[in-house]
């Protein structure tokens, strides 16, 4: 794989489902090496179905996606919106399970599963189960089983959409540090205006379903980001953008609401009398 | 309050008051009212049964718990192969499946009689019996548990190329241990049942009886005190398995599945 030469580029994707809902639509998108691309849309666009393509646990329905390289298809991490790990398991075997899987023994997978622990910042929880962690721990746990493979491309559906905001704008900073420390390169699914400005080098708008992509717009900003680029121009600007980017792609007009908590942002007006696609707050 | 957030003392402090209470009151009624012991004996008198009867109704016991434990354990070994075969594919689920349900809904008195005629060791009789009642619940409850793992978690298991064998071991079967567990503890009680229902049907005598044999000798004979002291030691065997079985459900999950973790008051 030559520099710029893109990761994965999907051509004219489009994915059915056999209940007849087609959730994308001839969608084209290149994801080039050690970005952060972060994939914005509203419920239901086909943002999750377009990651499960890229990681091969669905076919596309026609269309073509190609690997520039097979051993960064194969050595995929993904973390779930939910963290997704096995409450019988200890953490550290939660962490391990990648390698395992991949036949390495205990031993030869200790140092490995350390280390992916020592990246999220969970070193003395290793013995600990599941349940007796605080959901933004758990999220680290599933963040740590997704490096131990030491992926070259990392999947990321909504991880932080269930946690609280401190818990968020902490492991949103810890994924950009890790982004830039680890060359990674990052397909980040949200329906978050502000996170995808945050944590993106890229913003992709897909429109709603069928998804297809919108609009993509590059972010400048720190690498990695600091907490003080919240309270930029430049991210604020940005995030105007995107937001006329992502109002345009749904074919009506949205006020963005800047609330000092960063919280809900995409506020639709309410829908005239016999408008039929208004759908209230998304 | 649940059970779960009770204190250890108070959950054995609280059934063993109500069933002293219970005793009691039926003591009272029995002298009070002066019930002849051959309508209903009171509860001294059935202890004292079965102190004054142990040499007879210990071995009954033995008989009955040794068939149960037998139809318990291939209950569960069978139940749980099934149940992996089962879901392994659905065609396989579809064909056996309706024949498990046939199994289990056919009244085991209206079929004990056949299998006791046409299998001339008793004790084998016997066995299929309790077999036939007890295997259901761990086959239908592991079934369940085996189909009913998280989505999210298979299509990991996918993306890092387990093989069937691995998803099965690390990801299936630990999913359904909570499944497996409590159609266990539904099994033991019914094992027990479908011992004594057949030990009923078949009737048989002599030094392999169970303590089904010793209630229908005792009610031939009018020892109604020895019959309620068959039924007493059948009902404690009863709560002694249920108990085991609750241990080893507790020891299996407690660390991690919500059904037995402790919480605090």
């Amino acid at each position: 794989m030559t520099a710029g030469t893109p990761v994965v580029s999907l051509r004219e994707v489009s994915k059915a489902y056999p209940s007849g809902t087609l959730a994308l639509d001839r969608l084209s998108l290149d994801v080039e090496p050690g970005e952060l691309l972060s994939l914005l849309g509203p419920s239901g666009c086909g943002k999750s179905t377009l990651l499960r393509l890229i990681a091969g646990l669905t076919e596309p329905s026609s269309g073509s996606i190609a690997w520039a390289d097979t051993a960064a298809q194969n050595r995929l991490g993904f973390v779930f919106q939910e963290p997704t790990l096995m409450p019988w398991a200890r953490v550290e075997d939660n962490v391990r399970l990648p390698l395992m899987l991949a036949g390495m023994s205990r031993g030869e997978s200790g140092r490995r599963v350390g280390e992916a622990i020592t990246h999220v910042g969970l070193e003395g929880f290793e013995r600990a189960y599941p349940r007796e962690l605080s959901g933004g721990m758990r999220m680290r746990v599933s963040l740590a089983r997704a490096l131990v493979l030491r992926p070259r491309v990392l999947l990321m559906d909504e991880p932080f959409a269930s946690l609280d905001e401190i818990t968020r704008f902490r492991l949103e900073s810890d994924l950009a540090d890790l982004h830039r420390r680890q060359g990674l390169t990052v397909v980040f699914v949200t329906h978050s205006v502000f996170e995808s400005v945050y944590l993106g080098t890229r913003v992709v708008v897909l429109s709603p379903r069928p998804g297809r992509v919108a609009a993509s717009r590059r972010i400048e900003g720190p690498a990695p980001r600091v907490e003080a680029f919240r309270t930029s121009t430049a991210y604020l600007e940005a995030c105007r953008d995107v937001s006329a980017l992502l109002a345009a792609a749904m074919e009506r007009p949205l006020t963005l609401a800047l609330s000092p908590s960063g919280g809900e942002g995409i506020e639709p007006p309410l829908p005239r009398e016999g408008e039929g696609r208004g759908e209230g707050r998304r | 309050m649940t059970s779960h957030t009770m204190r250890p003392k108070y959950r054995v402090l609280a059934p063993a008051l109500i069933g002293l209470l219970a005793l009691g009151a039926w003591e009272s009624i029995v002298r009070w009212q002066e019930i002849p012991p051959y309508i209903l004996p009171g509860p001294i008198l059935i202890a004292r049964t079965v102190v004054s009867d142990w040499g007879t109704l210990f071995p009954s016991l033995v008989v009955t718990l040794a068939i149960t434990a037998a139809a318990f354990v291939v209950s569960a070994v069978l139940g749980l192969l099934l149940a992996i075969l089962f879901t392994q594919s659905p065609w396989i689920e579809r064909a056996l499946f309706p024949y498990a349900v046939i199994l289990q809904v056919t009244p085991l008195v209206a079929i004990a009689p056949l299998i006791i005629l046409w299998i001339k060791w008793i004790p084998l009789a016997l066995l299929i019996c309790a077999w036939l009642v007890a295997f259901f619940p761990v086959l239908s409850n592991t079934v369940l548990g085996l189909t009913s793992t998280d989505r999210n978690l298979v299509d990991l298991f996918r993306l890092y190329g387990a093989s069937r064998w691995q998803a099965l071991r690390y990801l299936r079967l630990p999913a359904a241990l909570p499944y497996f567990l409590g159609g266990l503890r539904i099994s033991g009680g019914l094992a027990l049942i479908g011992a004594v229902v057949a030990e009923f049907v078949a009737g048989t005598g002599g030094a392999q009886s169970g303590l089904a044999f010793r209630i229908l000798e005792a009610g031939y004979q009018l020892q109604i005190p020895r019959m309620f002291a068959a039924v007493f030691l059948i009902s404690a065997a009863g709560v002694l398995i249920f108990a085991l079985l609750t241990g080893l459900s507790r020891l299996a999950l407690g660390r991690w599945h919500e059904s037995e973790i402790e919480r605090e008051a």
